[in-house]
């Protein structure tokens, strides 16, 4: 009876189609905003993507990465003396205003490494070399730095600026994760950027540090924590921690789950509603098949084929089309797309319950269905 | 003609009550009937709209309960079997032809001649080879890949018809078949009935109060007012 499910389902085009669009509108909607939502928890937390350390440390009350607490400059050598930890080094993070040679101003987000290893510096360099920031007023820039200041015309490889009026040169360009806020980094050794930003106490904003191997990095951050006081994160933890504070305290998580809600909701309205039409209309030939011999266990099989097979079409579909609006909008990181296999599976399984429950529906229907009614 | 009774009894009603509704609100449509009907034979059903006749066709098929007496269907009693259990022996025992045809729409005229074959779990091919040779009986072997929008009343009528007996039924059973068609489809349509539907395995129950088609039949039931109050042979004259 497969056979004649499926018949009847394509059979019947335009309610078909209905049934199709509604649920792959559901399907790309929920995949669209879901890897948007993502995408934009990853960019909240590319500060420390960026800096790929194991090991950070800093205020044991940070809320989130961009929420500098600045620490004693002695918490490098407390945290290289705790037992399992194989380096530490500096991190200066602070936000400072560049001014250009045209007279524009633009905020940046300033790094300053470690100099001797230059830990946390990125891994891809677009331009330049990103080891020459150890000379005289060099800095180096992330590709968005390029976009927000003004275009590759006038900021490239040699371009000169002013930090809090002392010179800037830029000698790299390197390929960074964007941020959540978009603010361009300018990378340079830790010293200098202590040079450039006005006279504080305090100056240190994190430790980097590495575990040495063998130990599990959880005991190590427990060590770090309770000989120093001081807060140790693991970067998945400070990521998660980063998370956290940004659905917390942007409402960002209620209005994209919102949206997900909407879509999931306007699914199964449609496809409820139109699977149920569907059987209505069809009811005489279903008391038919009943009056034949056909269960109503027989009945429901064929319902819950027809219900998974415009499912996982329109699952199909509607992954495609968000997959494809991802490619094309977020070439490059421009736009904040993540489409993971979790998030798949999740919208697979609310399909799952989209078709479920408009099947439910019929199936109701259907075995209260007294055959008699085709003699009516 | 089966007036002696000489074959069996197919089905074999007694006393059968059936009423609707509760309360002041309830009717009783079937009033003690007594019926008995042979393998070999076709049986009318007739009288006046409301009488009953369509209650006791869905009652000996099985699908609407009875309040009292009992029906025995090939020899097994209705009563005695469950929901699931009735709806099989319904799929394997009996054929039906519906005065709104209630084809499949979506199916061809040979995929709605199989249904009841792949219901039984009969392979699709297999299925649509026996639908084949059914619509060939019926005379609509080039119109086996038509849909049924595609087809005059009475061709589907006789999809209907090859869809009823593709399975070899015991008893078929037949509500209002001319209704919908005019009358010279609905002779066509009894004369095929009597053709390929009449067999002395087989015993064929007819509603109608269409009384153009009344000398197919080899008995004719009168109901009135929930009761049967004649059961007369028809007399053979001129028929075929």
């Amino acid at each position: 009876m497969n056979y004649v499910a499926l018949k009847m389902l394509f059979g019947d085009r335009a309610k078909y189609l209905m049934l199709l669009c509604g649920l792959t509108f559901s399907v790309m909607l929920i995949v669209q905003q879901g890897s948007i939502f993502w995408g934009l928890m990853i960019w909240s937390q590319s500060s420390i993507s960026n800096l790929n350390v194991p090991i950070w440390v800093t205020d044991p009350g940070i809320a989130q990465v961009d929420e500098v607490k600045p620490i004693a400059g002695t918490a490098v050598d407390r945290v290289r003396s705790v037992p399992g930890v194989e380096w530490a080094v500096p991190l200066f993070k602070g936000l400072l205003r560049a001014r250009l040679s045209n007279g524009e101003y633009h905020q940046i987000v300033l790094a300053g490494l470690e100099s001797s290893s230059l830990i946390g510096r990125p891994a891809e360099v677009l331009e330049g070399r990103f080891e020459d920031i150890l000379q005289p007023d060099a800095v180096a820039l992330d590709q968005w730095a390029v976009e927000r200041m003004g275009g590759p015309d006038i900021i490239k490889v040699g371009t000169i600026f002013e930090l809090n009026d002392k010179l800037a040169r830029v000698v790299a360009i390197a390929k960074t994760q964007k941020s959540f806020t978009n603010i361009p980094v300018v990378y340079t050794t830790y010293e200098r950027a202590i040079h450039y930003v006005p006279a504080e106490r305090r100056t240190l904003s994190y430790v980097l540090a590495k575990g040495k191997d063998g130990i599990p990095i959880q005991e190590v951050t427990r060590r770090i924590h309770e000989q120093t006081g001081l807060g140790a994160f693991t970067a998945e933890e400070f990521g998660w921690k980063t998370i956290g504070w940004v659905l917390k305290n942007t409402g960002i998580g209620i209005n994209f789950g919102t949206t997900i809600l909407l879509g999931f909701i306007v699914g199964m309205a449609i496809s409820g509603q139109t699977f149920y039409l569907f059987t209505v209309e069809n009811l005489r030939q279903f008391g038919a098949l009943k009056a034949m011999g056909a269960s109503t266990f027989t009945l429901a099989k064929m319902i819950l084929l027809q219900a998974f097979t415009v499912g996982l079409t329109g699952y199909g579909v509607g992954v495609g089309l968000a997959t494809a609006f991802g490619y094309v909008t977020a070439r490059g990181g421009s736009l904040p797309f993540i489409e993971t296999w979790q998030l798949l599976l999740l919208v697979l399984m609310a399909l799952l319950t989209i078709c479920a429950f408009s099947a439910l529906i019929s199936i109701v229907k259907l075995a209260k269905l007294e055959p008699a009614i085709v003699f009516r | 003609m089966m007036d002696n009774h000489t074959q069996p009894a197919a089905v074999r009603a007694r006393g059968i009550v059936k009423s609707f509704g509760t309360g002041d609100t309830q009717v009783t449509v079937l009033k003690g009937i007594d019926l008995d009907i042979y393998l070999g034979e076709m049986l009318l059903l007739v009288g006046e709209s409301g009488g009953g006749k369509t209650t006791l066709l869905s009652t000996i098929a099985g699908i609407l309960d009875i309040d009292g007496g009992d029906i025995d269907v090939l020899g097994v009693p209705l009563s005695g079997l469950s929901t699931g259990k009735r709806t099989t022996f319904r799929g394997q025992t009996m054929g039906f032809i519906y005065q709104q045809f209630n084809l499949l729409p979506t199916l061809t005229a040979a995929e709605n001649v199989a249904v009841p074959l792949l219901i039984q779990k009969i392979g699709r091919a297999k299925a649509l080879a026996r639908a084949q040779v059914m619509l060939n009986r019926v005379g609509l072997s080039d119109r086996a890949e038509f849909l049924p929008k595609n087809l005059s009343g009475g061709q589907q009528q006789r999809v209907a018809i090859a869809r009823a007996l593709v399975n070899e039924p015991r008893l078929l059973i037949c509500d209002e078949p001319t209704a919908a068609l005019d009358g010279p489809n609905g002779q066509k349509i009894m004369e095929l009935l009597r053709e390929v539907g009449r067999s002395p395995e087989r015993c064929v129950i007819v509603v109608t109060h269409d009384s153009r088609i009344f000398h197919f039949g080899d008995r004719m039931a009168k109901l009135t007012d929930g009761r049967i109050v004649s059961i007369e042979p028809i007399a053979r004259e001129g028929i075929a």
